[in-house]
Parts: C-alpha cells; sequence; structure tokens
C-alpha cells in the first residue's frame, strides 16, 4: 500500500494542445498528395507575407516603353500590357487571395455552425424555417448567386468577398445541421439538460465542439471554391478593379493579348489552379486526418 | 430539522401519452406516489413505463403529453412552470443519474469539466471554485487522485469510475430529489455493490429523497425503504421493502415466485405467464 502512495504521481495532464496537432501534421505529410498540398500553401502563405521583399518591380508602376515582353531576363514571368512586372503582380496577388478565403471563411464558418446547429437542436419551426432559407440559397448556383449580389451592391473587392460569404454558408449549415441531429438524441446531451444547462449552452458546449472537425473539413474544401469563385468575379470585373493584382482580373484583361503573349493568362491561371488543387488535396488529407469513421484505414 | 416522513415529491394521477396515427397512446397511466426523504424503488420490466416517469418529472419528453392532477415538488406545481423556472430546477434541485456512463458522459470533455458545469450553471461562482467544488465531489465518490482523474476524457476512465464521476455530477449542488434511472445496469455484479454503497452513503448523508428505477427485484429490495411495482404503464402494488414477501398482487407474486434462491427447492422456477387481469391496480395501490 505504502508503494502505491509513494509512487510518482502522473502530472496533470492539461498541456497545451500542439501534441494533437502535430500528430495531424505527421498524418498530412504521411501521403503524398496532401503533403503537397500543405507545402504549396505554406509556400502560399510565406510568399504573401515576404511578397515586398521578393517582388523584384513595384507591381502598379506602369512602363509603357517595355510592355508585352517575354519572359525572361529582368522579368521573370514578362510584362503585361502597361508594362508591369507579371512576377510581382503574382506575388502581390497571393495577399488578396489569401484576404478573400481568411475572410470568407470566418464569416462563413460560424454563420453555418450557428444555423444548422440551432435548427439541428432546437427542431420544429425553427429547423423548417431555417432549412428552407437554407434551402433558397442552395437551389441557385453558387457562382450566379454572387454574380447577382455583387451585381446589386456593385463591382468591388469588399462586395464580391461578401457575396462568395452569403453563398456558401449554407453547405456547412446542412452538414452542421446532420450532425447536430446524430448527437441531440444521445445520453451526454441528455444529461447536460439534466444538469439545468440552458439550450444555448448545450450547443455551445457540448454540440459546436462535436461539430467542429467535419465543418473545419468541409470549411477547408470549401477554400478551393472560394479561390475559383473569386477569379471568376474578378474576370467578370465585378470583383478587385483594374490596378488590383487579382489573377482572375489579370486573365481578363490578359485575355486580349492570349494568342500573342501567352504568359500573360498562363501564369495568373497556372497560380489559380495550384492553390485551388492544393486546398482540395490538403481538404482530403484533413477529411483522412480528422475523421473518426476512417480511422481503421490508417 | 427536516423530518424523514416530510414530502418532497407528490405525484396524483401522471399520465404520460405519445401521439400516434391513431390517438394517444398510453406509456404511463394514472401513477400517484409521494416521496419523503427516503429511498423509493420503481420496479417493472422492460416497456413497463418507469424510465418514462423518471423523465416525465424532470419534463425532458419533448413529445409527449404529460397530464397530473397534482405533481408538486416543495410545493411548486411542475408542470405549470415555464421551461426558464424548469432550467433553474433541472440539476439543482431535481436531478437525475442515466444509465450508463460510456453513453452519457460527453466524449470530448474532460470529466471533471463535466462534473464542475452544474455548479458553473447555477452558482455564480469562478472556475477555479467550482473546480475545487468538483474535486471535493469526485472524492466523496471515492475517486482516490481526482487530480489526475478530473482531466481525463470518459474513455480514459473505467465503467464504475464514470458512474462514480456521474453520481458526483448530478449530486454536485446538492440536490433534494435524485433519480436514478438504471445507475447499475451498465455495471458488472462486483462494481454494482460498491457504487451503490456510495450513492446509499451519500443519499443519507446529505438527506436526498431518492428514486430507484430498476428492473432488479432482488436490489431494490435490498437497497430501498419501498417499492413501487409497476406494470403496462400502472402502478400495480406498492409495498415496504421488508413487507415483499406479503405482496398480493398475482404480478407481483408472480415475480418474487421467479427469483432463484440459494438453498430454495431446486424444481424448475415458474415462469410469468401473462394473464389480462394483472393490469388491475390493486385498491389504494395507485
Amino acid at each position: 500500500m505504502t508503494d502505491i502512495v509513494n509512487a510518482p504521481k502522473p502530472a496533470s495532464r492539461r498541456q497545451p494542445a500542439v501534441a494533437p496537432l502535430l500528430n495531424v501534421l505527421r498524418f498530412l505529410l504521411r501521403s503524398p498528395t496532401s503533403a503537397f498540398g500543405l507545402a504549396v500553401i505554406t509556400l502560399l502563405v510565406l510568399l504573401a507575407i515576404f511578397a515586398p521583399l521578393l517582388a523584384t518591380h513595384d507591381p502598379y508602376v506602369q512602363n509603357l516603353n517595355n510592355v508585352l515582353q517575354p519572359p525572361g531576363g529582368n522579368h521573370l514571368f514578362g510584362t503585361d500590357e502597361l508594362g508591369r512586372d507579371i512576377f510581382s503582380r503574382l506575388l502581390h496577388g497571393t495577399r488578396i487571395t489569401l484576404n478573400i478565403i481568411f475572410l470568407v471563411t470566418i464569416t462563413v464558418g460560424p454563420i453555418g455552425l450557428a444555423v444548422g446547429t440551432i435548427a439541428g437542436y432546437l427542431g420544429g419551426i425553427f429547423d423548417t424555417i431555417l432549412m428552407r432559407i437554407t434551402d433558397i440559397f442552395l437551389s441557385f448556383p453558387g457562382l450566379i448567386l454572387a454574380l447577382a449580389f455583387v451585381a446589386a451592391l456593385g463591382p468591388s473587392l469588399n462586395n464580391a468577398i461578401i457575396a462568395i460569404a452569403l453563398t456558401s454558408w449554407p453547405p456547412i449549415a446542412r452538414l452542421a445541421r446532420a450532425e447536430t441531429l446524430t448527437f441531440r438524441s444521445s445520453d451526454y446531451i441528455a444529461a447536460a439538460r439534466l444538469q439545468g444547462a440552458s439550450p444555448f449552452r448545450i450547443i455551445m458546449h457540448s454540440i459546436v465542439p462535436m461539430c467542429l472537425p467535419s465543418v473545419m473539413i468541409r470549411l477547408t474544401l470549401n477554400m478551393a471554391t472560394v479561390i475559383l469563385t473569386a477569379a471568376g468575379l474578378g474576370f467578370l470585373g465585378l470583383g478587385a478593379q483594374p490596378p488590383m493584382p487579382e489573377w482572375g482580373a489579370m486573365i481578363a484583361t490578359g485575355r486580349r493579348y492570349m494568342l500573342d503573349s501567352w504568359w500573360l493568362v498562363t501564369f495568373p491561371g497556372v497560380s489559380i489552379l495550384l492553390v485551388s488543387l492544393a486546398f482540395n488535396l490538403l481538404g482530403d488529407g484533413l477529411r483522412d486526418a480528422l475523421d473518426p469513421k476512417q480511422m481503421n484505414r490508417r | 430539522m427536516v423530518l424523514p416522513h416530510d414530502t418532497i415529491l407528490d405525484v396524483g394521477k401522471l399520465s404520460v401519452s405519445y401521439r400516434s396515427d391513431t390517438g394517444y397512446v398510453d406509456a404511463v397511466r394514472n401513477i400517484s406516489f409521494s416521496l419523503g426523504r427516503e429511498k423509493l424503488g420503481i420496479v417493472g420490466e422492460s416497456g413497463s413505463g418507469k424510465s418514462t416517469v423518471g423523465r416525465a418529472l424532470l419534463r425532458l419528453l419533448p413529445t409527449a403529453r404529460i397530464t397530473a392532477d397534482r405533481l408538486d415538488f416543495q410545493g411548486q406545481p411542475l408542470l405549470e412552470l415555464s421551461e426558464k423556472q424548469m432550467l433553474d430546477i433541472r440539476g439543482r434541485r431535481l436531478s437525475m443519474i442515466l444509465q450508463d456512463p460510456k453513453f452519457s458522459l460527453n466524449p470530448i470533455r474532460r470529466v471533471g469539466d463535466q462534473v464542475a458545469e452544474a455548479y458553473l450553471i447555477h452558482f455564480k461562482c469562478s472556475k477555479a471554485d467550482a473546480r475545487a467544488k468538483a474535486m471535493s465531489m469526485l472524492e466523496a465518490v471515492q475517486i482516490r487522485d481526482p487530480k489526475r482523474v478530473y482531466d481525463l476524457y470518459p474513455h480514459e476512465v473505467s465503467g464504475g469510475m464514470g458512474q462514480r464521476i456521474m453520481i458526483a455530477m448530478m449530486l454536485l449542488t446538492d440536490p433534494d430529489v435524485v433519480i436514478a434511472d438504471e445507475p447499475t445496469s451498465a455495471l458488472d455484479v462486483t462494481v454494482r455493490l460498491q457504487v451503490l454503497g456510495i450513492l446509499d452513503d451519500l443519499v443519507s448523508q446529505r438527506g436526498i429523497g431518492l428514486i430507484m428505477i430498476s428492473h432488479d427485484l432482488n436490489l431494490v429490495r435490498n437497497f430501498c425503504d419501498r417499492v413501487l411495482i409497476m406494470y403496462a404503464g400502472q402502478v400495480v402494488e406498492s409495498l415496504k421493502a421488508s413487507e415483499m414477501e406479503s405482496a398480493r398482487h398475482p404480478y407481483t407474486q408472480g415475480l418474487l415466485a421467479a427469483q432463484p434462491r440459494i438453498g430454495g427447492s431446486r424444481a424448475p422456477l415458474s415462469v410469468l405467464d401473462r394473464k389480462p387481469e394483472w393490469e388491475i391496480p390493486l385498491e389504494g395501490a395507485a
């Protein structure tokens, strides 16, 4: 008995949540596709942070004596129709892209979670009303609805972000509701009610944390769509406005010179492709890493 | 000092019914009983409505229609309270221990935080106070190293420990009545006695009224002061646990005859043979 008492007690296990994060990271790096996605996105973030240091030219300075120069020499990716350096513009464009993704995600995640968990947990009339609103949004193709919003709000980057956010919360809400329905009748939710927790408290403390993993995965996969929609709006002239080096807008202006000067559209196009592919692959990898239903595949 | 026969909970003609395509189906019919600071057992077979009674008292059956002549909890009519007032009663003055700790503890929250939750909901206090309170409660249910257990997740504790944590969680706020819905069915026999012992100590020390719902006649008989026998949604007989042998209702008699006994005769045990007249309660039972 004395041995047991004197044995060193295991330390309290409340540690910063670094270990699980490292586990997820290690899992992502194990498969080549998600490692590729992670690498591209890390690179994207680094480029965005250090864009002013890495850019060889000012992205806004025009040089009309030096237009449509092919790649090579002083300009890595050539120059556009106003003599601006495409490489520098692409670098600064990463900031705009990340900005769009970040703002859309932090608005869409909470809205989707709130609508989905409230509808799923309260049920009845709340469920019907909230889900019919969701259905209305879902019944339009995302880009078309975003187009309509931007047309109503007026073309600008901020309005494009609002429009994209307004069109991409419904799938998150659907997902959160479905997850909530599987938990709401479980015994530990009943136990929380028995303790006297109000519906709001139960949603915040018990249901939202349970929905988070699948919502995170969905948000990551969503980022690819966000990039494409943003580029699409930029291409149609409804997103970022001209001097801004937004990738979709760059393709739109480069389109006119495409036959003689391929580099105007190719480099922004490849960037969009790479980044949206990377987000898709990362989202896929995250699903494998976080989804307990697929644990046995490890 | 509250006298042991003071009534805390007074139930008169409680009925619970669910809507179906062809009208209302009764799950519980005209149940009456009162509870003081004592241990009351409700025994019945699966589907006899015993758990439904427990949940109806807490108004935790959103889809059911609950009616009663009387449902007084310390003078407050439970059925007339608003949902907001119910939130103050649930978990504070009337709480319930659920059957299986594997399902009734939230898998992604630390068990200690779940225990402290009730205190945080009902009392204005700091997180540290609630933590200390939960810690001492874990100690009260004989968890040896509460500091370590506090930070464990439910899958890291054993079934018996989980149920003790559940008891800690539900007794933390010093409720007046606790409903235990088959608290030991998911545990094995040796752990069962230990958990019941802890529950018994805490309930007697704190003067809590306990409603013990179970299908285990022997357990209820040894543990409780009074026993209600339920059959088909009704209380068919109500007796003192010590007077079980003198049961008069044919269903109770049948149940008792089906119990094996050490040193009893070795003839095959009698089997319950259902008769429609079983559904008629004894005079004065309901």
